[in-house]
């Protein structure tokens, strides 16, 4: 290499271990690494901010279409009528104000290759680093009925914005004496407790003000998260308000009919006054045309620094990402954000990328003064994260009622404190 | 006595294929678990699931301990004449539960 070395040449080096001891950090501040964020939800804001904070020389760019996201923990809350959608939306001025570029834009495609971006402008942008935290998609082909269309009528709420607005408005127009019926589908999807949590507050909303109407689940699983604590609280507050129907008793949905309000099982019809179909979801759409989400739909990782499997550059963080036992959540994915912006700083310093303990707590509500929790902490075992035994649990079973209410207390503490650290 | 859902239409017209679908609610126990106690817990399996159309067999299957509890079938034929089809599931003790339903063909 004869005179002065260019970006491209420094981060090419970073790769090979010879040429790391080489590398001053002025060398690298002047390198100037390009990470480029795609999605600005609990995983992409986190990862913007974290990597800025590792390298404050970076440039950091997030791309994300809305100028406010809105969160989808606490959603439920929203749902039943316990809290504002305003009070589930952030904005990213904070992240400009440390020097984050925040493009309003959708981001296209992704050449892996050549390492740029499209936008839905048509401009490109070239990266050195790509983190992708595009959270979900429906599969839209997945249950025989329901399309886009079909979400007007049958609304999933399953990513926060409108449709949670929508289902909030069919629940209050409903008249008293009417009956739900919520879909929900095999895992892999978003925030595995998040069915159970959200009938338990719509259980509650009839209780309280439309006592003659009902919930049913119909599910496709005979087991779900928090499943104990879930059927206790429904034993004792929901007994009039709320059923669950597993596969076993013949509860998995394989077609809807918005036009007729009707979803139908293997062998039974279910007519709905208001339907929430929580449909089959994959990885967002541009980890498909990034070439990092597999033919499950969702992206291979490996768990030490959550690049992905498939493509190198490409970072993979959230709800898209294959990291089972650890959860699709909110604290997976800002918790998988920090560790993904910490890797690659280290490797930009040429430093090595130490074994991380990642750790997932999940809250439900299972009435609007009392929630259970699960807490899981994972290790990367042989490149496949893996749940460390006798570390986390489930809240205790049929606790003194302060339990509950304490749990719920924490909820509303952690929503804060992610919320600030994502987005404050 | 376990439970058997069937579903299938209870008219068609003549050569029209028909979807039946049939379910048992069995454990399909392999074998292979250990219960609570550290005890395996007894093999109990469905091994022979066969379908008949008037008399005539139009499906018929072996399971194994692969196959999960509450196994469901789906599957097509021909509706030729009116006549029963009947369901039945076969353990491997040899016992057996069968479910009847009536085809009419116009």
């Amino acid at each position: 290499m004869t005179g002065a070395p260019k970006r491209r040449d420094v981060l090419a080096g970073l790769a090979g271990t010879a040429a790391l001891p080489l590398l001053s950090s002025p060398a690298l501040a002047q390198s100037q690494p390009r990470i480029v964020i795609v999605g600005g939800g609990f995983g992409g804001a986190a990862a913007a901010r974290y990597v800025k904070t590792y390298l404050p020389g970076a440039s950091v760019t997030l791309i994300e279409p809305q100028a406010r996201y809105t969160a989808c923990p606490f959603s439920n809350l929203v749902i039943a009528g316990l809290r504002s959608l305003e009070a589930q939306q952030f904005g990213y001025d904070n992240l400009k104000a440390i020097g984050i570029k925040v493009i309003g834009d959708r981001a296209e495609d992704v050449d892996a290759g050549a390492r740029t971006v499209t936008l839905g402008s048509g401009d490109r942008l070239a990266y050195d680093k790509l983190i992708l935290s595009p959270g979900i998609d429906i599969r839209w082909d997945a249950l025989e009925g329901y399309d886009e269309d079909a979400a007007t009528a049958m609304p999933h709420a399953w990513k926060a914005g409108p449709q949670t607005s929508l289902l909030r408005e069919q629940l209050e127009a409903m008249p008293d004496g009417g009956t739900v019926i919520m879909s929900v589908p095999t895992a892999p999807y978003r925030c595995p407790p998040g069915p159970y949590e959200r009938a338990s507050l719509i259980a509650h909303y009839f209780k309280t003000r439309k006592p003659a109407s009902k919930l049913i689940i119909l599910d496709a699983k005979d087991e779900f998260s928090k499943q104990p604590l879930f059927l206790e609280a429904w034993a004792e507050h929901y007994p009039d308000h709320l059923e669950w129907i597993g596969a076993s008793d013949f509860g998995r949905v394989i077609s809807v009919d918005p036009g007729a309000m009707t979803l139908s099982t293997d062998f039974d019809t279910y007519e709905a006054d208001v339907a929430n179909v929580i449909p089959p979801q994959k990885a967002g759409e541009i980890a498909a045309r990034a070439g990092v989400a597999d033919q499950t739909g969702w992206c291979p990782i490996n768990p030490v620094d959550f690049s992905s499997t498939l493509q190198p550059g490409i970072y993979v963080i959230g709800d898209a990402t294959i990291a089972a036992p650890m959860p699709k959540s909110a604290f997976s994915a800002n918790l998988q954000a920090k560790l993904c912006a910490l890797q690659i700083a280290r490797e930009l310093k040429g430093e090595a990328l130490a074994p991380t303990i990642l750790a997932n707590t999940c809250y439900s509500y299972v009435t609007p003064d009392a929630a259970v929790s699960i807490t899981g902490v994972y290790s990367n075992k042989d490149g496949q994260l893996s749940s460390i035994e006798s570390s986390g649990g489930l809240s205790p079973a049929d606790p003194a009622p302060s339990v509950r209410a304490a749990e719920a207390a924490e909820a509303e503490a952690w929503f804060e404190q992610i919320t600030l650290q994502t987005f404050g | 006595m376990a439970t058997i859902r069937i579903a299938a239409p209870d008219t068609a017209s003549a050569g029209e294929v028909i979807e039946l679908k049939a379910l048992i609610q069995h454990p399909m126990e392999t074998g292979y678990r250990s219960g609570p106690d550290g005890k395996r817990i007894e093999r109990d399996i469905i091994e022979k699931f066969e379908v008949t159309y008037d008399g005539e067999t139009v499906f018929e299957a072996d399971l194994r301990p692969g196959i999960a509890a509450n196994p469901i079938f789906t599957f097509y034929t021909r509706a030729t004449t009116s006549g029963p089809i009947v369901f039945k599931w076969t353990d491997q003790d040899g016992e057996s539960w069968s479910e009847t339903h009536e085809l009419t063909v116009e």
